[in-house]
């Protein structure tokens, strides 16, 4: 089968997925809750209240009206409106996306160059020093929950040794950039507004430290492994056997090889990522999607909720396709 | 070679001796022994938690809130007096309650769907697969929260909703091995003696996809404690006075800076425990790897 077939039937297929999703996420909203006015007006409000509610959020019509609109609705990029922020959903989420893109992708750099470069380091020192050093360090970042590190550095990094800037994107005092992209570090870098970079950089570092840990560990793992398979590999003894040099054999040589099962870790960790988001957010008070999530959930507004988690799973399906693609690319074994 | 007089072929090695193999590796792993030994720790902590626990964990006593760890309180008192120690030791009863639920839902769930779908294979699998696809596309927790949240939060709720989240592992898995077995020579033999779908699949076909089932849960247990912590500690999971780890870290966010031990030893527990389960599904993972074996 050729690339292009499979492309359009992964994209056929993902079409069929995100409709399920939809499903999903319209059942968790509307039949799981027994009662979603009580809950969001306190269950003794009077009934007068309790029906004008029902009409307004459209809940008096039946089930099967109410998914056909709200598909609708999707397809016409209309997620219905915040009940707590009385915004439309589409806008709140365009506001707060940009953050949790701009926080995942700082950590999915710093673990992709922390992750390799552990890997490799302790692929070819099997069992030294940096090898062991490498296997704890592994271990502890897959252990270890997210908002508790957050809390940890926090704790000692701010409040202790103010060293590095504390919860937020920026210092309060300071003016953010002019948005454009809605990324803190691009637009300061487009508006030349180089105080915000440097604090933007610097509020960065230790959330993205955080997400990114656990990512980290499982990059240096796949890495170290390929590369221990790769390095056994006939060709590289005869590479070494020409008199190459070792420092040539394992970046030229190997880890070109190395690196395939790590593109697709890398994809694979950036959905750790988005789901890490949602508690790194919190504990940062980085005001991104994921936090936007949490606190629709906490008082129940179900059109930010569903339009949310319908976004994460969109954004996680396509990163999942784009990988398979990729791998597809480099693998043709994969085009099954 | 001879095993009780009878003669075997070389190459047949006796169950006893593979054991021992096991043990022998299970023993040259340093790495493994302390897993081994910390969830070893963990379910004995469990099961006598009530004897040597010191105080009660959800009485209130305002006037020793927010004393610093000493000797009458080994972890310190949180904000409403209650000592941290007792919690903690507390705790490990709700995480084992929620391991071992979790575990059997999602993976007796997640086995009987795998079964059927690569048993009947067809129509039947198409449909059970795509479904899975659909849980598939979203990230764990945030799928666990949602279903958290619309359930109303609460202990039996987060162990519902982790389960409705991690039981498509468990599916794959399971059907991987029941298309392989279906077509082994005794299950037609089943068939032609006119055995029932039903006989066929509960008596010779799950009971071969058990064992990949069990060792995946080993390994998932450290990610099911995160999952359920990171539900507490949102407020979308055991709710408060329950002493569930994750929410215990979450009640001393606000006091982080003067009292740091109400959020640091909680944590830490969740830490040690995930810890020692996965060294120990890492131990597992090696012991069973032929490259490593030999």
């Amino acid at each position: 089968m050729n690339l292009l077939n499979f492309i359009v039937r992964r994209l056929l297929l993902m079409v069929l997925v995100l409709f399920g999703v939809l499903c999903i996420v319209f059942i968790i909203a509307n039949v799981i809750p027994a009662d979603p006015i009580g809950a969001l007006l306190g269950g003794n409000a009077p009934p007068e209240v309790v029906d004008e509610y029902k009409k307004k959020l459209g809940l008096d019509k039946p089930l099967a009206e109410r998914f056909v609109s709200y598909l609708l609705g999707v397809l016409r990029g209309d997620l219905g409106v915040s009940f707590r922020t009385n915004r439309p959903v589409l806008e709140d989420i365009k506001k707060f996306f940009p953050a949790t893109m701009e926080l995942a992708i700082a950590a999915t750099i710093l673990s992709v160059i922390l992750g390799i470069w552990l890997g490799v380091a302790s692929a070819v020192n099997r069992n030294k020093g940096i090898d062991h050093f490498a296997r704890v360090f592994s271990i502890l970042g897959v252990s270890m929950p997210v908002f508790w590190t957050g809390l940890l550095l926090l704790l000692i990094f701010y409040y202790k040794l103010d060293i590095l800037p504390g919860p937020g994107r920026l210092d309060i005092f300071l003016t953010p950039p002019k948005r454009i992209t809605g990324s803190i570090v691009i637009d300061s870098l487009l508006t030349g507004n180089w105080e915000a970079l440097k604090n933007g950089l610097l509020h960065l570092i230790m959330p993205a430290f955080v997400l990114g840990y656990s990512a980290t560990a499982s990059i240096a793992r796949i890495t170290r492994a390929s590369m221990l398979d790769v390095l056994r590999q006939e060709y590289i003894t005869t590479a070494r056997s020409k008199g190459l040099e070792e420092r040539k054999v394992v970046r030229n040589h190997a880890l070109r090889n190395a690196l395939i099962p790590t593109v697709t870790i890398i994809g694979l960790t950036f959905g750790s990522l988005l789901e890490g988001a949602v508690l790194t957010e919190t504990v940062f008070s980085w005001p991104g999607l994921g936090r936007y999530i949490t606190n629709g959930y906490l008082v129940l507004d179900y059109p930010a909720v569903m339009g949310g988690t319908l976004y994460i799973a969109f954004i996680y399906s396509l990163v999942n396709l784009i990988v398979d693609i990729i791998y597809a690319f480099l693998d043709p074994r994969m085009r099954v | 070679m001879r095993i009780l007089g009878i003669p075997v072929p070389e190459s047949y090695k006796p169950m006893i001796e593979d054991l021992k193999h096991t043990m022998y590796l299970w023993r040259k792993s340093r790495l493994t022994m302390v897993g081994t030994i910390i969830v070893l720790a963990f379910l004995m902590v469990a099961i006598v938690a009530p004897f040597v626990a010191p105080y009660d964990p959800i009485e209130q006593n305002l006037k020793e809130k927010l004393l610093p760890p000493s000797r009458e309180h080994l972890f310190g008192t949180d904000q409403f007096g209650r000592d941290i120690f007792s919690r903690v030791l507390y705790g490990s009863r709700i995480a084992l309650w929620i391991i071992l639920l979790v575990s059997l839902i999602s993976g007796g769930v997640g086995t009987m769907i795998g079964v059927f779908s690569g048993y009947f294979g067809g129509i039947v699998d198409e449909i059970l697969m795509r479904i899975t696809d659909m849980f598939l596309a979203f990230p764990g927790l945030v799928l666990a929260m949602a279903f958290a949240a619309a359930m109303g939060p609460s202990l039996t709720n987060t162990i519902i909703a982790i389960s409705l989240v991690y039981w498509t592992r468990y599916a794959r898995l399971a059907r991987a091995e029941a298309m392989r077995v279906k077509n082994m020579e005794y299950i037609e033999a089943e068939k032609a003696i006119g055995a029932s779908h039903l006989r066929i699949i509960f008596l010779h076909v799950l009971p071969m996809c058990i064992s990949p089932v069990l060792v995946q849960l080993t390994l998932r247990m450290g990610t099911i404690i995160l999952t359920a912590a990171g539900l507490g500690f949102l407020g979308l999971g055991a709710q408060p006075p329950t002493p569930e780890w994750g929410a215990m870290v979450s009640d001393g966010r606000n006091y982080l800076v003067d009292q740091w031990w109400i959020s640091t030893f909680p944590g830490l527990a969740i830490a040690i425990v995930v810890l020692g389960f996965n060294l120990l599904g890492d131990g597992i993972r090696d012991m069973l790897d032929p490259r490593l074996r030999r």
